[in-house]
C-alpha cells in the first residue's frame, strides 16, 4: 500500500524506500520551515524562546499519551497555550516573569513525564528526540499542514514582522499591530515545534530555528538572504544528516542537528579566513593581535 | 472640535503635564500645528523634548491635559499612517543583516496595510522616498555598512515611505555633516510644499532650515516661546548662527 501517492518514488540511494520517503517529506517541510520563523527569533533575541516552548509541549505530549489520542494536536495546544502565556509575561518585562518562564517550561517537561509514566505507551523518546524514520503518512500529512501554515503566515507577515524587529516603537506609533504580531510569532515558533517533533524532537527543535540562521547571516547582507540561506542550510542539515544517519545507523535527529552545526563551524572558519584575506596586514587565521 | 476656521488642526496639545517621578517634566505645554506648517521645538537638554514628543505619538499618557491628532486621541487614531515618526536613534542591532531597501520599505506598511501585497504605487513612494533623502544609489547596502548620518537620513526615508500629512523628527541630524543636512533639508521643503505635510522637528541644528521655518516654540518645561524665528531673533536667539550655541542662548532666554 502506498503511503503517499506512488511511493517509493523513484529516488536514488538513500532515499529509495518509502520510510525514508516519508522522512525526507517531513524533514524537508521542518528543514525549511523551522529557520523561516527562526529568522525572527534570532534578530529579536528570542533564541531560547524555541527551546522552551519545546519544554512545555512535553505536557501536552503526556498528555496526549495518557488519553490515547495522537500526541501531535495534544502538544500543539499546549505550545501554542504556553506561547501566549510567555509573549504576555516578556511584554511586562519583570524579573518575576523570568521565574515564571521557567516555571512553565520545567513545570511543562515534568508534567509530560509524569503524565507519560500513568499511560500504557510511556514512551517519550519519540517524542523528545525525534523519530523521524518511524513517520507515518498521516504524521507525514500533518507536518505538510502546519509547515504550510507556518509558510504561508511568513509570507504574508513577515514584511511587518520585520517593521517590529527593526523598531518595535515606531512600528507601533505608525499603526502595525506590534504586540498581535509578537505573540504571532510565539505561536508560529509553538506551531514550529509541533510540526518538527518526529523530525528532530522538542529538545533539539530550537537548534534547527537558530543554528541555520546563525550560518546564514554571517554571509547575507539582506534580511531576506537571511531567510533564504538558512532555509537553504535547513534543507541540506536535513537530507545529509538523513542520508548518514541511514549509512552509519544513527539517531536521525541528532545527526541532522549536527550537520547544521557543522555547516556554522565551516562557515565561521571561511569567513574567518576570507576576511583575513581582505586585510593586508593580516598573517593568517592564527596570527594573533599582539 | 469647535475651532474659529472649523478645520481641526494637524496637532494639538492642551495643558498636557507629564512626569516620570515626583518632579514635573512637562508642565502646562500647548502646542497646535496645521497644514503646511514647518514648526520647530527646541529647548535646553532636560527641557522635556522629547519626552513632549512621545507624548504627542502616544507613546506617553499625559497626565493631564489633552491631545489630539487629526482631532482623535493618539491612541484612537485610525490611518496612522498619516502620522510619521522618526525616533532619536536608529535602534536596529548591528549585526542584523537588512538592507538599506528592506528598511525603507517596511516604512510603507502603515500606509499599504501590512497584510496586504505591495502594489506599484507602494514601490514607487519607497522608490520616491530614498531618492529625496539621497539613498537612491545605496538601497541594496546593508545597513551596518553605513555612515551614522547615512543611517539618520534611512530613518527619514522610512518615514517618508508612507507620505505622512504629520512628520515628527526627533533630532534627527545630530552629529550629521553639513551637506547631509542640506539634503535633509530639501526633503522636508518638498513634503511641506509639494505635500502640504506639517512637519514639527526637535533638533538642536537648525542652522539648514532656519529660513524655512514658520514658527519656532521653545520649551523649557512649559512653552516659553511660541513664533515667528524673526521674532525670536528679537530676542537675541539666532537660529542660523549659532547652531552650536544654542542650548545656551536658550538657557538663558526666560
Amino acid at each position: 500500500m502506498d503511503a503517499m501517492p506512488g511511493m517509493p518514488w523513484p529516488l536514488p540511494w538513500p532515499f529509495d524506500r518509502t520510510y525514508m520517503q516519508l522522512a525526507l517529506v517531513a524533514g524537508m517541510v521542518v528543514g525549511a520551515a523551522a529557520p523561516c520563523v527562526g529568522t525572527f527569533l534570532v534578530q529579536k533575541r528570542l533564541s531560547l524562546l524555541g527551546d522552551g516552548l519545546g519544554h512545555a509541549a512535553v505536557a501536552g505530549v503526556g498528555a496526549g499519551l495518557l488519553v490515547g489520542t495522537g500526541p501531535t494536536w495534544t502538544a500543539l495546544a499546549v505550545a501554542v497555550g504556553a506561547a501566549v502565556v510567555v509573549e504576555w509575561l516578556r511584554t511586562r518585562g519583570s524579573a518575576s516573569g523570568d521565574l515564571a518562564l521557567a516555571l512553565i517550561f520545567y513545570g511543562g517537561i515534568a508534567a509530560g513525564v509524569v503524565l507519560a509514566s500513568r499511560s500504557t505507551d510511556a514512551n517519550l523518546q519519540p517524542y523528545l528526540f525525534g523519530s523521524i524514520l518511524t513517520v507515518g503518512a498521516d504524521d507525514a500529512y500533518a507536518v505538510l499542514g502546519l509547515g504550510a501554515a507556518i509558510v504561508a503566515t511568513v509570507a504574508v507577515t513577515g514584511r511587518a514582522l520585520l517593521a517590529v524587529v527593526l523598531d518595535e516603537e515606531s512600528a507601533r506609533v505608525s499603526g502595525i499591530p506590534a504586540r498581535l504580531l509578537n505573540v504571532l510569532l510565539a505561536v508560529l515558533t509553538a506551531v514550529t515545534i509541533v510540526a518538527s517533533m518526529r523530525v528532530v524532537g522538542v529538545l533539539l527543535v530550537a537548534a534547527l530555528m537558530v543554528l541555520p540562521v546563525a550560518s546564514a547571516r554571517l554571509v547575507a547582507r539582506s534580511f531576506r538572504g537571511t531567510m533564504l540561506g538558512a532555509v537553504a542550510v535547513g534543507l541540506t542539515s536535513v537530507v545529509l544528516g538523513l542520508a548518514a544517519s541511514r549509512q552509519w545507523a544513527l539517531a536521525s535527529g541528532g545527526t541532522i542537528v549536527l550537520v547544521a552545526v557543522a555547516t556554522f563551524v565551516v562557515v565561521s572558519v571561511f569567513q574567518a579566513v576570507r576576511a583575513g584575506a581582505a586585510r593586508p596586514d593580516a598573517g593568517g587565521l592564527l596570527s594573533g593581535p599582539g | 472640535m469647535n475651532l474659529s476656521n472649523g478645520v481641526a488642526p494637524v496637532l494639538s496639545a492642551r495643558g498636557v503635564s507629564f512626569a516620570y517621578g515626583p518632579e514635573p517634566v512637562l508642565e502646562d505645554v500647548g502646542v497646535e500645528l496645521s497644514s503646511g506648517e514647518f514648526v520647530a521645538l527646541v529647548g535646553p537638554n532636560g527641557s522635556g523634548k522629547s519626552t513632549l514628543v512621545r507624548v504627542l505619538v502616544g507613546l506617553l499618557t499625559p497626565r493631564s491635559g489633552t491631545v489630539r491628532l487629526f482631532g482623535e486621541p493618539p491612541d484612537r487614531l485610525r490611518r496612522r499612517w498619516r502620522v510619521g515618526y522618526v525616533p532619536q536613534r536608529l535602534r536596529i542591532a548591528p549585526d542584523l543583516p537588512v538592507t538599506v531597501g528592506e528598511v525603507v520599505a517596511t516604512g510603507r506598511l502603515p500606509r499599504q496595510g501590512w497584510w496586504r501585497r505591495t502594489r506599484p504605487a507602494d514601490r514607487a513612494a519607497v522608490d520616491h522616498a530614498l531618492e529625496s533623502a539621497g539613498l537612491a544609489d545605496l538601497r541594496r547596502r546593508p545597513l551596518a555598512e553605513l555612515s551614522g548620518g547615512q543611517q539618520q537620513r534611512v530613518l527619514i526615508a522610512k518615514a517618508l515611505a508612507s507620505e505622512p500629512e504629520l512628520l515628527i523628527l526627533d533630532e534627527p541630524v545630530a552629529g550629521v555633516d553639513a551637506a547631509a543636512q542640506r539634503q535633509f533639508r530639501d526633503s522636508l521643503v518638498h513634503l511641506v510644499e509639494e505635500h502640504g505635510a506639517a512637519v514639527l522637528l526637535i533638533s538642536h541644528e537648525l542652522g539648514a532650515v532656519a529660513d524655512d521655518l514658520d514658527r519656532v516654540i521653545v520649551l523649557k518645561r512649559r512653552v516659553v516661546f511660541d513664533g515667528p524665528p524673526a521674532e525670536l531673533a528679537a530676542t537675541g536667539v539666532s537660529l542660523g548662527i549659532h547652531a552650536d550655541d544654542l542650548p545656551l542662548w536658550l538657557e538663558e532666554l526666560a
